[in-house]
C-alpha cells in the first residue's frame, strides 16, 4: 500500500490502564472520503489526535505520503499536510473572524514569521481569508470577534479554518454537529467539492446516516478503540460484525445513539 | 505616512488620540515648556519607562507570558553601557558597543531561560524568571570589583552630553527660548528620540505577522500550534525581543542618570512599578504604556509634593493630616491603583476605546 497518502500502523493510545485507541492499522488513499463511525467513547476523536499529534502514540506509527511523522510536533505535522477541524470548537475567541482565518493563511504563506512588515498590508492573505469567509457564508460577520458568534457560526468558522489551511489530509470531526438545518448543507457541499481534489484525502467522523450515504467512499467502524469493520459503505452496514456488535439496534440505531 | 509609522495601529478613539498627542508633545518640548531640573528629569524617566513598559507588555499583554525578570534585562542594558564607557573610553562608539553588549547578554539570558522553561506551564516560567532575576541582582551587588556592588558605578558620558558642554554660543547667544543650550539638553533629546524609535519599532513588531501570531498564542496556544505555528519558538523569540528592548531602555536610563546601581535598574520594586504601569495603561496595547508610564511617574514624583501642600491645608482638622503626610504617598498610590483597576479593568486605553470595533 505504498500509494496510500495516510497510513496508521498499530496505532495505540493508552491513558493509564484505559486503551482509547487499540492497534488501529489503516491506509487512506488520495482522492477518497472515509467515514469513521462508532458509538460515544469509541476512540474516533482520539484516533484523530494521534494522527495530528495532540496525543502521542503509546505504540504504533503514522505515515504521511510514506514518511513517518509519529515523532513530529503538532505544528510540524500541520506544515507537512495534516489538517483538522475540531469536534469542540477551538478558535481564537477574542480575535475577529477575519483574523482567525488570516492567521491560517499566514501560516501557509512564504514568510509566516516576518517581524518588520505590517500584517494589515499583506493583501493576498486577507483575500484568501475573505474567500473562505464567503465559502461558508460568514462574510457579514468578518469584523465580529469569535466570542460574539452564534454556536452554528462558530462551527462554520471551524470548517473554514480547515478549508483555508488546505492540507493534504482533511480531518473533520462531526463538522455539522450543532448546525441548523440550513447551515449544514453549505458545509456538506464544501466537503463534496473537496472530493474532486484527487490529491487530497478526507476523514470524516459523522453520525448522520444520510450524510454518510451521500459522501462516503468507505466506512471504518471503531469500537472500544479497535477497528471493528472496514469496507464499502453498503458492505460495512450489512456486515456481521456491525450487526453482531449492535444486536437489536441495527446500525441506524447505533448511529443515532452516538 | 503617519499610518505607516504607527504600523496601521491607530489609537482608534478621539479622546485617546488627544491624550496621546498631548503627552508626546509635552515630552518632546519638555525642556522648553517646563524648564527645571526636576521636570526635565521626570520627562526623561517617562520616556524611558514608556519603552520599558511597552516591551513588558509585549510579553504579558500580547503573548500572555508572565515574567518577573524584566528589570534584569533593563539592568543588563544599563550595566552594559556603563562597562562600555568605563572600560573602553568616553566615546559614542563605546556607548554603542556597551549597549549592544548589554542587549546581547539580555537576549542570551532570555533565550536560555526561555528554552529551559517556556515549554512547561506558565507558572513555572514565572517562578524561574523570579529566581534568575533575584540571583542576578544578588550577583551584581556582590561582585563589587566589577559592578561596584551596592554602590553601583558612576561614569562619564561623552563630553558633548555633559552640562559643561555649550553650543550655539555665537549664533544664539547660547540660549533658545531662554533655555540654555548645553549637553544636558542634548542628552534629553538623545533619550527622547531613541525612545520614540524604540516605541515605533515595538509597535511595528506587534503589528507584524509575527506579532499577530503572539496574539493567537495568547488566545489559544493549542490551536495556534494546530494551524502550524510552533508555539515554543514564537514564545522564546518574543521573550528575547522583549529582553533586547528592555536592555536598550536600561542603557538610556544609565545615560540619563550617568549612574547605574542595583537599586535603579535591577530591583524588584521597579518590576512591580512596571507591572502597575502596564495594568493602569491597559494590557495588550502599546499605547497603554505611554499612558501608564506618564500617570505613574508623575504620581511617583509629584504625589508627595502635592500631599505636603494638601496636608498643610487640612492642618487643624484631626486625623486628616496623618493621612496626608508625605510618607503616606505609597498608600495613596496603592489606592489610585485599586481605583483604576476597578473602574478601568482594561486600563485607561481599554476604557477610552470601549465600544470601538477592531479593524481588519
Ligand atoms: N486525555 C485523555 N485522558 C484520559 N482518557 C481519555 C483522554 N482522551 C480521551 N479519553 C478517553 O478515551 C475514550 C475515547 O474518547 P474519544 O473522545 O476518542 O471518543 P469519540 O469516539 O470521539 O466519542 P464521541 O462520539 O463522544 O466524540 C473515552 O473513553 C475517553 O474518556
Ligand atoms: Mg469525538
Amino acid at each position: 500500500m505504498s500509494s496510500a497518502l495516510l497510513k496508521t500502523q498499530d496505532l495505540t493510545a493508552r491513558f493509564g490502564g484505559h486503551v482509547a485507541v487499540n492497534a488501529v492499522s489503516c491506509a487512506f488513499q488520495a482522492g477518497s472520503l472515509t467515514a469513521i463511525i462508532g458509538p460515544n467513547g469509541a476512540g474516533k476523536t482520539t484516533y484523530f489526535d494521534l494522527i495530528s499529534g495532540q496525543v502521542n502514540a503509546s505504540t504504533g506509527r503514522v505515515y504521511l505520503d510514506g514518511h513517518d511523522i509519529s515523532r513530529m510536533s503538532v505544528a510540524s505535522r500541520t506544515r507537512a499536510g495534516i489538517g483538522r477541524a475540531f469536534q469542540l470548537t477551538n478558535l481564537f475567541p477574542d480575535l475577529t473572524v477575519m483574523e482567525n482565518l488570516r492567521l491560517v493563511a499566514q501560516s501557509k504563506s512564504a514568510r509566516p514569521a516576518c517581524i518588520w512588515s505590517m500584517a494589515s498590508r499583506h493583501k493576498g492573505l486577507i483575500a484568501i481569508a475573505e474567500r473562505a469567509l464567503e465559502q461558508v457564508q460568514l462574510a457579514d460577520q468578518r469584523k465580529q470577534t469569535v466570542s460574539e458568534l452564534s454556536h452554528g457560526d462558530q462551527r462554520k468558522l471551524e470548517v473554514a479554518m480547515l478549508m483555508t489551511l488546505d492540507p493534504l489530509v482533511y480531518m473533520f470531526d462531526e463538522p455539522t454537529a450543532g448546525m441548523s438545518m440550513d447551515e449544514a448543507p453549505v458545509v456538506l457541499e464544501l466537503i463534496a467539492q473537496l472530493k474532486q481534489r484527487t490529491d487530497r484525502t478526507i476523514l470524516l467522523v459523522e453520525h448522520k446516516m444520510e450524510v454518510i450515504r451521500a459522501l462516503a467512499d468507505r466506512i471504518i467502524v471503531l469500537h472500544n478503540g479497535a477497528l471493528a469493520a472496514d469496507g464499502a459503505p453498503e458492505d460495512v452496514m450489512n456486515s456481521d460484525i456491525v450487526q453482531e456488535a449492535y444486536i437489536g439496534r441495527g446500525l441506524e440505531g447505533v448511529l443515532d445513539a452516538v | 505616512m503617519i499610518r505607516t509609522l504607527l504600523s496601521d495601529d491607530l489609537p482608534r478613539s478621539r479622546a485617546l488620540t488627544v491624550l496621546l498627542i498631548g503627552i508626546v508633545l509635552c515630552l518632546a518640548l519638555a525642556p522648553f515648556l517646563f524648564p527645571g531640573v526636576r521636570t526635565v528629569d521626570t520627562a526623561a524617566r517617562i520616556c524611558i519607562f514608556v519603552v520599558l513598559v511597552a516591551s513588558y507588555d509585549l510579553l504579558i499583554g500580547y503573548t500572555g507570558i508572565v515574567s518577573f525578570a524584566h528589570t534584569m534585562f533593563f539592568g543588563l542594558g544599563a550595566y552594559g553601557l556603563a562597562f562600555g564607557l568605563i572600560h573602553i573610553d568616553r566615546s559614542y562608539l563605546a556607548m554603542g558597543l556597551g549597549t549592544l553588549g548589554g542587549a546581547l547578554a539580555a537576549a542570551v539570558v532570555a533565550l536560555l531561560v526561555g528554552l529551559f522553561s517556556l515549554r512547561v506551564r506558565a507558572i513555572f516560567f514565572a517562578m524561574i524568571t523570579l529566581a534568575v532575576a533575584s540571583a542576578v541582582a544578588v550577583l551584581f551587588s556582590q561582585l563589587s570589583s566589577i559592578t561596584g556592588g551596592e554602590d553601583g558605578l558612576t561614569f562619564k558620558l561623552p563630553r558633548s552630553l555633559g552640562p559643561a558642554f555649550k553650543f550655539g554660543t555665537e549664533t544664539l547667544d547660547g540660549r533658545l527660548f531662554g533655555v540654555r543650550l548645553n549637553g544636558k539638553l542634548l542628552a534629553y533629546y538623545l533619550v527622547f528620540f531613541c525612545c520614540v524609535l524604540l516605541f515605533l519599532a515595538l509597535l511595528r513588531f506587534v503589528n507584524s505577522p509575527f506579532g499577530r501570531v503572539l496574539n493567537a498564542i495568547r488566545e489559544n496556544e493549542f490551536r495556534a500550534e494546530a494551524i502550524g505555528f510552533p508555539v515554543i519558538y514564537y514564545r522564546v523569540a518574543a521573550s528575547c525581543m522583549s529582553a533586547i528592548a528592555a536592555a536598550f531602555a536600561g542603557a538610556l536610563y544609565a545615560v540619563w542618570l550617568r549612574y547605574v546601581g542595583p537599586d535603579t535598574t535591577l530591583s524588584m520594586e521597579i518590576m512591580l512599578n512596571v507591572l502597575l504601569m502596564v495594568v493602569i495603561g491597559g494590557m495588550g496595547t502599546l499605547y497603554g504604556a505611554i499612558i501608564g508610564a506618564a500617570v505613574f511617574v508623575l504620581a511617583q514624583n509629584y504625589l508627595q509634593t502635592f500631599m505636603e501642600s494638601a496636608a498643610s491645608l487640612v492642618e487643624g482638622i484631626p486625623v486628616m493630616p496623618n493621612f496626608l503626610t508625605a510618607d503616606r504617598w505609597l498608600l495613596w498610590l496603592g489606592l489610585l491603583f485599586v481605583i483604576s483597576v476597578y473602574f478601568f479593568p482594561k486600563g485607561v486605553v481599554g476604557r477610552l476605546r470601549r465600544g470601538k470595533t477592531v479593524p481588519h
